[in-house]
């Protein structure tokens, strides 16, 4: 870009040209930033995921229906699940573990600056490489577009025999480039949280979304490894003549589904986690009382890090195996309900004799609770292995996962938008929008996912593009489909606050909800450095300390 | 909980409209209803776990909200030892229930022994339709299941052998036992009792492709004289009837012979549907759509049309062949 000076700071630059603003946002290092950039980058993916949605909940309105062919739908299914685990949660988990864990420990930026921009760029690559897939994907062959293998690409229908062209390419190559920039931001927030915190914070004093983010981290390195390991050797297989999952040529397609799940069930809890870490902070400062059991929060989650390494076969109930596996991987997975209830009951104790303020991330945090709760004890049902042999990939199972994905982790995640859109955008957003979004979002997720779950129950399968009248599943379904339009309506009241107010919302100050971590120490939005001088901590709630001198934490 | 509220009483609403669904709450043979009786348990357990938490959580918001112009922060709470002890070992306890109702529910589905008097079928998945083979009894059929009623007193449960030609499928009636894969080069198997005579529906339950939707599955369960009868009629070859023999010539000089098996003629393809006793089937295209004269004629024309996607190619018949070649099957009893 040609300019006539060369901008030597922001405060003597007063009006930027438009070229110079995206060569900032290109090539910035800053992890406010980058988190930025993956929040926004996943909320557009978010909209394009959404609208795959609708259009299989159009399809699937009335029995027989001739919206879309079985091949758009089965590309439908296949893109929404891979854009919304791959190219919406963990990239806008990471733009939020980005964006807030240096400023909770009072750091100046993410260890490694440098690999953070790298890891997302190469991260948004994946995602538009995927999606090119609706341009590229025919190859030569002439057939298909967008992969339509579902978001677990099962083999042997990733095989050439059953996939032609170059579709299943794009799914791989995409899933493969954007998980090289997944473990790069995981070592970069392990590295951050282990060398960079600030002078008297220990592990122990630590924020528990700090904690929590470490614990994501760590676990997306062990869990993204085997698949980007599949990922290659599907790309052998399709390539270069190797056989690992061709079965017309001896290979296992069961195998695949263990490296697949090895990586999927803790990809649950790397999305599920951050979620936890935003009602964990949301919770105490609304409720006005710390965490209730802070170490033993702590304990459950890194269990929880463990557990999830031992339970990937209950999503194999189903295959054959024998019955000692079987009742191995019930009770793993039935532990796993253990720590998680004792992270609901420490919310709820920080919630009791508290004075809760009902903010709307706070009503988030609380629809979270109740919603959470269902999805886990639906998840009790799936991991019964004969009960699951019946509620295994019906539509119990996708009322089920969206119960935990949608329920719980993206009420978090908007519980977490509000929370901190003041610190991010130094301003505040419209608070009638923003329940208006609450309560017509709330109404849409339980017309659409409380209602799924029967016609699962009465034995309709996932992944069908129609079914036959008579079954009992027809009113369900119409139900269903009408929850989506609310849940429409309320994204898009959502994304329109976000929007209005980062250029027009009143001015929130520091630290507008009173709170107690680091982050609310400096401006809105904190400037490049973050901190003039780094703080220095003596306990878990440094501002509480400061705010009440005569009662220290 | 909510949705298991709704269930009851959709349930109940079907029961009492005696229009019975094919779901799981239904079960009429063995393998299910142990599903049911440990599912029944669950669901009462979990249901619990829901009414207390919700309780508490309700209570905690209600009671604890900032009452109006209250701006002191409340006494500050750290944790409590005991209370987290308890809610620690207390789900460990109901864990630990759980677990061993659900392993003694395991190990009599997947460990009952095959008795002898137990029929054998290979069910084979394919893009997107339902091979079975007696191989006991030299019979092979497709995509409707017949087996004999099993009395409890004198069982003849039915042991399936489940294998895949393609892609993984998975083979699942409710009423009769949960759903088990078909997984190619990976031989599993699951087994049925029904202790009623009917007709139970399932479906294809592990994507499989396109047409994955329309993989419907039907189970004939049949008095035993019933079933004997069928199999000694399945066992016959194909009726030869002059009058079709152009519609014979048709089938036999194109294409269909090389996927198509019709017993006593040159047809012995493998990759679609035995042909030889079509018109003992109610349904065609696996179940798509019921077998009868316009049916069958538009399902020979273009198979798109019933199920786009499905691996039979339309031939380009002249509307007289398909004519005569509809003809021709339907005297294939």
């Amino acid at each position: 870009m040609a300019s006539e000076s060369i901008a030597i700071g922001r405060l003597d630059a007063p009006a930027r040209q438009i070229g110079e603003i995206l060569h900032d946002w290109v090539t910035t290092v800053d992890h406010k930033k980058l988190g930025l950039l993956y929040i926004m980058y996943a909320i557009l993916f978010l909209v394009i995921g959404g609208i795959e949605a609708t259009i299989m909940r159009i399809q699937l309105i009335v029995p027989h229906n001739n919206f879309v062919s079985p091949q758009v739908f089965n590309e439908m299914f296949t893109m929404h699940g891979t854009t919304m685990i791959f190219f919406v949660a963990m990239p806008i988990v990471f733009g939020f573990g980005n964006y807030f864990v240096p400023l909770m420990i009072g750091a100046r930026d993410m260890a490694f600056p440098r690999l953070n921009a790298f890891s997302f760029w190469i991260s948004a690559f994946g995602g538009l490489l995927l999606y090119f897939s609706f341009v590229g994907g025919n190859g030569l062959y002439g057939a298909g577009n967008a992969p339509d293998v579902g978001w677990f690409a099962y083999a042997p229908l990733t095989a050439k025999a059953f996939s032609l062209g170059h579709s299943t390419d794009f799914w791989t190559l995409g899933l493969l480039v954007s998980g090289i920039g997944s473990i790069g931001t995981a070592t970069n927030l392990i590295a951050t949280v282990l060398c960079l915190r600030c002078p008297g914070m220990t592990l122990g004093k630590m924020p528990l979304f700090a904690w929590m983010n470490l614990v994501m981290a760590g676990l997306v390195l062990l869990a993204v490894s085997p698949l980007t390991a599949a990922q290659v050797m599907l790309s052998l297989d399709r390539y270069l003549g190797a056989h690992f999952f061709d079965t017309q040529a001896g290979g296992s397609a069961v195998l695949w589904m263990h490296f697949f799940w090895i990586f999927g069930h803790p990809e649950v809890y790397v999305l599920v986690i951050p979620a936890f870490a935003f009602v964990s902070e949301i919770i105490p400062v609304f409720s006005r009382k710390p965490i209730f059991g802070y170490p033993i929060m702590v304990g459950a989650t890194v269990s929880i890090g463990f557990l999830s390494f031992l339970v990937w076969a209950h999503h194999m109930f189903t295959v054959g195996m024998n019955s000692y596996a079987n009742s191995f991987f019930a009770i793993s997975t039935m532990l796993v309900g253990v720590p998680t209830g004792i992270k609901i009951f420490n919310w709820i104790a920080t919630m009791w004799g508290g004075k809760i303020r009902f903010g709307t991330p706070m009503l988030f945090c609380i629809a979270f609770l109740l919603q959470f709760l269902i999805a886990g004890l639906t998840g009790i049902m799936l991991s019964v292995a004969p009960f699951d042999w019946q509620l295994g990939n019906s539509y119990f199972v996708v009322a089920h996962f969206h119960y935990v994905i949608v329920g719980g982790i993206l009420f978090g995640l908007f519980g977490a938008f509000y929370y901190w859109f003041p610190k991010m955008s130094g301003r505040m957003y419209n608070d009638a929008l923003s329940k208006w979004h609450f309560w017509l979002f709330l109404i849409g997720f339980h017309l659409t996912f409380d209602f799924m779950h029967i016609p699962g129950l009465l034995g309709m399968p996932r992944r069908i593009y129609t079914y036959e009248p008579g079954r009992g599943w027809d009113v369900w379904n119409l139900i269903v489909t009408i929850g989506v339009f609310f849940q429409g309506a309320g994204i898009l009241i959502f994304v329109g606050n976000l929007l209005w107010s980062s250029l027009k919302g009143k001015f929130a100050g520091n630290d507008p909800w009173d709170a107690w971590t680091l982050e609310w120490s400096t401006a809105s939005p904190p400037p490049e450095y973050n901190f003039a001088t780094l703080p220095t901590v003596n306990s878990r709630r440094p501002l509480w300390d400061i705010k009440h001198p005569e009662d220290p934490d | 909980m909510l949705a298991s509220l709704l269930l009851s009483a959709s349930v109940g609403v079907g029961a009492q409209t005696n229009t019975p669904l094919p779901h799981m709450f239904d079960p009429r043979s063995t393998p299910a209803d142990g599903i049911y009786r440990i599912s029944r348990f669950v669901l009462s357990i979990t249901g619990i776990i829901f009414v207390v938490v919700v309780f508490l959580l309700a209570y905690a918001t209600v009671k604890f909200r900032q009452r109006a112009g209250d701006e002191d922060e409340p006494p500050q709470v750290y944790g409590s030892n005991q209370v987290e002890l308890a809610w620690t070992v207390l789900p460990v306890l109901v864990v630990l229930i759980l677990f061993l109702a659900t392993a003694r529910v395991i190990h009599s589905i997947q460990r009952t022994a095959k008795p002898a008097g137990a029929i054998e079928v290979v069910a084979i998945g394919h893009q997107f339709w339902w091979e079975f083979r007696y191989p006991a009894l030299g019979v092979v059929t497709a995509n409707e299941l017949h087996v004999p009623v099993s009395d409890p007193s004198h069982p003849t449960p039915t042991f399936i052998t489940l294998l895949s030609a393609d892609t993984d499928h998975s083979f699942w009636v409710p009423q009769l036992a949960g759903k088990t894969d078909l997984i190619p080069n990976h031989p599993n198997s699951t087994w049925i009792d029904p202790h009623e005579v009917g007709l139970y529906l399932g479906q294809c339950a592990q994507y499989c492709g396109t047409q994955h939707a329309k993989m419907l599955l039907r189970v004939d369960v049949e008095p035993r004289e019933a079933f004997d009868r069928w199999v000694q009629d399945e066992k016959k070859p194909a009726q030869v009837t002059d009058a079709v023999s152009a519609g014979r010539r048709v089938f036999e000089t194109t294409a269909c012979v090389n996927c198509h098996t019709i017993t006593g003629t040159v047809a012995d393809g493998r990759f679609g549907p035995d042909l030889t006793h079509l018109m003992s089937r109610a349904t065609i295209a696996s179940g798509a759509a019921t077998n009868t004269h316009a049916n069958l004629r538009s399902w020979i024309k273009n198979p798109d049309d019933l199920k786009p996607g499905s691996l039979m190619p339309a031939m380009q018949l002249s509307d007289k062949d398909i004519d005569a070649l509809t003809a021709y099957l339907e005297t294939l009893r």
